[in-house]
């Protein structure tokens, strides 16, 4: 059967365009350029747990056929622009990742991305909370460590514990999986997060998880005092990851490290290693300015602000659609 | 019986867990943005009839259960089996007692049942949600009661036991929730 219409409502539209317009407005008054990056990449994600659609393109200036992704965000793109002295920059584009629906997830989806020349990330969280303040008119966010987060909630300190002891945890919190021994460390970590700290986090206002563990860097640097974490911070509200932030890794070998890293544990997880975004190492080797950005999901935050049950309230034709 | 990934779980669909047929009843997706995807379920063992919460690894896949409900006219019990008919068809299937269990006390001759069958034997007996019963005894109550506050117990035909108001008698025909075992009115006439 086909299913023609949209799955919105005329004031989910409306709400949207609204919605867009107060950001641009708050990043315009702020002085951070809107930029355009393209959607389809030579390279892409390394990461373990993120795919990308990919497509063949038939028409290359080389006469060989190549492989082209869509991107998962526009973090390299945007990261060249910033090497090449764009200064502070914010763009809002479709993102995609080549995984499951849910309530809360659309294999294409609409992305807020920025960065700040010369912020760390807890100056970047407190302009991420000004924004949801302007949007959801929510109370200034609460801040607490990834660290102090699973002491609080489930009393284990994740930065100085072992598999056996989350096993156990996971036991008693009834998490019931076959052979969670076979999880990955940092997966019993954040399926213990997702189950037992997420919904119990950000429920009045916003919180603001900070300095996540070194093994969950992703492209953020390693923290200068403490090299057992990383200035990474992700946003939650409501039970909602809303957004994930970094004071951003300038070494280019270092985040070539981190790649080759990402592509062996592929391998070992019988998964295609992916082709590593030269264009990217390129440009850090050329200098990216010392910045700090985040990546927020405008489909979930319009969710939020309307008081929407499933993505698919706030997305016209969502995948099943498509 | 075919295979279904984590992708086509939805509310309903049937599958296998420890052997034993089970009824998804939520389904919903978790992944954090940098980390492994998972499903987290919501299970109906449908014969012991225990609810449970299971996490899959998005990707798996598991056995499905040949599993399917059927409309059927309860006819009469034996004492050990509880007989069910076809009425288009009038096949007759007969259901243990295991699988009648407490809903026996709901069954009224020729009233429509749900059954479940589970590779083609009934596993479960489910009444319709309102069934009209005949009170075989109840304490005669006081005149003038019909807010029906505090009410007293009345035995029925089937020997089940329900809370009635006190102006209800016995002989007369009452309606019950057979989902919560409540009295819901008089039987129209």
């Amino acid at each position: 059967m086909q299913n023609w219409q949209p799955t919105t409502t005329s004031e989910a539209r409306i709400a949207r365009a609204a919605m867009l317009r107060l950001i641009r407005d708050f990043f315009y008054t702020r002085s951070v350029l809107e930029v355009d990056t393209p959607l389809l990449s030579a390279g892409t994600v390394t990461d373990e747990h993120l795919e990308a659609f990919e497509t063949p393109f038939h028409f290359s200036s080389t006469g060989e056929p190549v492989r082209l992704f869509l991107q998962t965000s526009p973090e390299y793109a945007m990261k060249r622009l910033l090497c090449a002295q764009s200064g502070s920059i914010y763009q809002i584009c479709k993102a995609f990742r080549h995984e499951g629906e849910g309530r809360w997830h659309n294999p294409e989806f609409t992305m807020l991305e920025w960065y700040r020349i010369d912020f760390d990330h807890f100056a970047l969280m407190n302009e991420v909370d000004e924004l949801l303040q302007l949007v959801l008119n929510t109370q200034a966010g609460k801040q607490i460590s990834y660290q102090r987060a699973f002491i609080e909630y489930l009393d284990v300190d994740p930065l100085n514990t072992c598999d056996e002891v989350l096993v156990d945890i996971m036991s008693k919190e009834n998490i019931d999986i076959h052979a969670p021994e076979t999880l990955s460390f940092d997966s019993k970590l954040q399926l213990l997060f997702s189950y037992c700290i997420e919904p119990k986090i950000g429920q009045q206002r916003p919180c603001f998880v900070y300095n996540f563990p070194a093994s969950q860097a992703a492209l953020a640097k390693i923290n200068e005092d403490d090299p057992r974490v990383a200035d990474r911070f992700e946003v939650y509200f409501k039970g909602v990851e809303l957004a994930n932030g970094f004071n951003e890794l300038s070494a280019a070998q270092e985040q070539r490290n981190r790649f080759q890293q990402d592509n062996e544990k592929r391998q070992q997880a019988e998964l295609a290693t992916k082709p590593i975004d030269e264009n990217f190492l390129c440009a850090l080797e050329a200098g990216l300015p010392s910045c700090a950005g985040v990546a927020l999901g405008i489909d979930r935050l319009l969710m939020l602000k309307i008081g929407a049950q499933h993505i698919q309230e706030v997305i016209n034709f969502p995948v099943s659609r498509a | 019986m075919a295979h279904y990934s984590t992708n086509e779980f939805k509310g309903g669909l049937k599958i296998m867990l420890d052997g034993e047929p089970c009824n998804i009843l939520e389904n919903e997706y978790v992944k954090p943005g940098k980390g492994q995807a998972f499903n987290r379920v919501k299970i109906r063992k449908l014969i012991s009839g225990k609810v449970l919460e299971k996490t899959f690894r998005s990707g798996e896949s598991v056995e499905g259960a040949d599993v399917m409900d059927t409309e059927l006219a309860y006819l009469y019990t034996d004492g050990e089996f509880y007989h069910f008919m076809n009425n288009d068809t009038f096949e007759q299937i007969a259901a243990d007692e295991k699988a009648v269990g407490d809903n026996k006390k709901w069954l009224v001759e020729n009233d429509i049942c749900t059954i479940t069958l589970w590779n083609g034997s009934p596993i479960t007996v489910t009444p319709q949600n309102f069934v009209e019963l005949e009170i075989t005894e109840t304490d005669p109550g006081l005149k003038g009661d019909t807010a029906g506050t505090g009410g007293k117990p009345a035995t029925l035909s089937t020997g089940a036991v329900v809370r009635v108001p006190l102006f209800v008698q016995t002989g007369e025909v009452i309606r019950v929730d057979t989902r919560s075992g409540e009295y819901v009115s008089r039987a129209q006439k």
